[in-house]
């Protein structure tokens, strides 16, 4: 799908939160043909940034082979009911998108 | 008989499904790490979203267990409606209530059935997420009404009807035991024990090509791959095969959507 | 710098209020960018001095979990655990991709270091995991055999 809508839900586990991103992109290579045989140029995530509660726990550098809709797992420390996590994403067009959401 | 050879027939007589797949590893992590959820997220926006000259929704539409109802609504098709007097399958019913709830005319709604990796259909959208609404419960597809049972029969006999240029039937591929195209197994879908496992899987994920693939592209695939003309969308000759499979496939628990290479 | 990356980095808290005024020197300078030079390299030699991390140590307390046969080169889920005490990152790396470098993961205060992705193979191929713990770098290999390639699409 072209770049769209990002989805995420964070867990609690055993002594850490695990947070589930689904990320609509395309993550082209710069090697592909399309149907008319021309090379769809590079198009994917570069960096991923992930908040807790508004503080950057961690980021994230992406190469376009990263497979196409990424989803990703990450885990942060401990983790309450009710804290808020913060996903964003910038591509190497430029183009961004973040979502929010609390943990369950 | 000795005892030596009557092991060795029980054990050649073993199916090919008690063997675990080399794949299965794969396929289970493959399928926690899908990106299947944002088709069921898109499946809700259009199923909640006014469209069409009637600038209706489509959370009225009967999939069978009642207008609105999605629970269980999957599992249970196709089967017979009375309003349209035929069987349907999901996707048919669909469109069905795509012309008649939202005012869509078939040519309209029908324009962009099939989809690829960077615009899905609305029809894989939706049925992602009318096909989770039906995660756990068993395939109970209609079996009882007259139409239902014709569905059933013509399907049966179109499964193993020779035709097209290739001379070929669903069976030339699934027919025969321990086959594959590729790296990809063909499973005997005439029989119940691979029948299920395989109608217990779609709508799917199809990584290969980053698309959502539905029941409906499928048997229109398989008869592009077949030679065969292409079939109709939503078809008495799809439908018909689509239940011949599903109650083949009865009693099964349903684990989709799901991937598929 | 491009507007929407300068964006980018605002929203993410990473400028600092009294660069915002756009000047480029200073911009340049700041910790989330992409490493060109490991993204770009096309040998695992190349790969791991871009990252600075050449002759890393093997170590056992990288664990990394992915199907010994993959369906499809497209996408290869990888989890990734790094059990070395006071782990700062993790990358990721497919030895036969034509740009072996998949990812970098930099672990702050309260994430743990644990990632779990998909990747693309082109064949098969070992997973390359480098870990930066105290100081040092660690690594650890996995393979994966591929029976579909999944690059050219």
């Amino acid at each position: 799908m072209a770049a769209g809508p990002m989805r995420m839900r964070a867990t609690q586990g055993a002594g850490f939160t695990d947070i589930r991103v689904l990320m609509t992109h395309p993550m082209e290579t710069g090697q592909r043909k399309d149907a008319e045989g021309k090379i769809v140029p590079l198009h994917f995530i570069q960096n991923v940034t992930v908040k807790l509660n508004g503080k950057v726990v961690l980021e994230a550098e992406t190469s376009q082979a990263v497979s196409r809709n990424p989803v990703f797992s990450f885990r942060i420390k401990g983790g309450a009911k009710g804290d808020k996590i913060e996903v964003s994403w910038l591509d190497n067009k430029g183009e961004s998108t973040s979502t929010e959401s609390a943990v369950a | 008989m000795n005892l030596k050879l009557a092991l060795v027939l029980l054990l050649a007589a073993a199916p090919a499904l008690a063997q675990q797949s080399p794949y299965a590893e794969y396929q289970r992590m493959a399928l926690e790490n899908a990106p299947v959820e944002l088709f069921e997220q898109g499946g809700e926006d259009l199923w909640k979203k006014r469209q069409g000259p009637k600038n209706a929704s489509l959370e009225q539409c009967d999939l069978g267990q009642g207008p609105g109802v999605l629970k269980g609504a999957y599992a249970g098709l196709p089967r017979y409606f009375a309003d349209a007097d035929r069987v349907m399958d999901l996707e048919s019913r669909l469109l069905y209530c795509m012309t008649t709830l939202q005012g869509r005319s078939r040519e309209a709604a029908t324009k962009r059935v099939f989809g690829n990796a960077d615009t899905p259909s609305e029809m894989e959208y939706l049925s992602a997420y009318i096909a989770r609404q039906s995660n756990g419960m068993k395939i109970a597809p209609g079996r009882t009404h007259p139409k239902e049972r014709a569905a059933y029969e013509l399907g049966q006999k179109l499964f193993f009807h020779r035709a097209g240029t290739w001379d070929f039937s669903c069976a030339s591929c699934h027919g025969e035991e321990g086959k594959r195209i590729r790296m990809s197994d063909l499973p005997v879908l005439s029989k119940p024990q691979y029948a299920r496992p395989l109608m217990a899987t779609w709508p799917a994920y199809r990584v290969s090509t980053s698309s959502f693939v539905t029941l409906q592209w499928r048997m229109n695939d398989c008869y592009r791959q077949m030679r065969m003309p292409e079939p109709l969308f939503g078809s008495e000759t799809t439908v018909a095969l689509i239940a011949f499979l599903m109650a083949t496939a009865e009693g099964e628990p349903y684990r989709g959507p799901a991937i598929k290479r | 710098m491009s507007q929407q990356r300068r964006q980018f980095l605002r929203r993410t808290g990473v400028l600092a209020a009294g660069l915002v005024a756009g000047l480029c020197k200073p911009l340049l300078a700041l910790a989330a960018s992409w490493n060109k030079d490991a993204f770009g390299a096309k040998t695992v030699a190349d790969t791991l001095k871009g990252l600075g991390a050449t002759g890393a140590a093997t170590s056992m307390a990288i664990v990394i979990e992915a199907p010994q046969i993959a369906e499809n080169g497209a996408v290869v889920p990888v989890e990734v655990t790094s059990n070395l005490p006071g782990t700062t990152s993790i990358a990721v790396l497919v030895e036969k991709n034509p740009f072996p470098l998949a990812g970098k993961f930099d672990f702050m205060e309260g994430a743990l270091p644990y990632v779990k992705l998909n990747v693309k193979m082109g064949e098969t191929a070992d997973l390359r995991v480098v870990a930066w713990a105290g100081g040092k770098t660690f690594t650890a290999t996995k393979e994966v055999k591929v029976t579909i390639g999944g690059c050219g699409g």
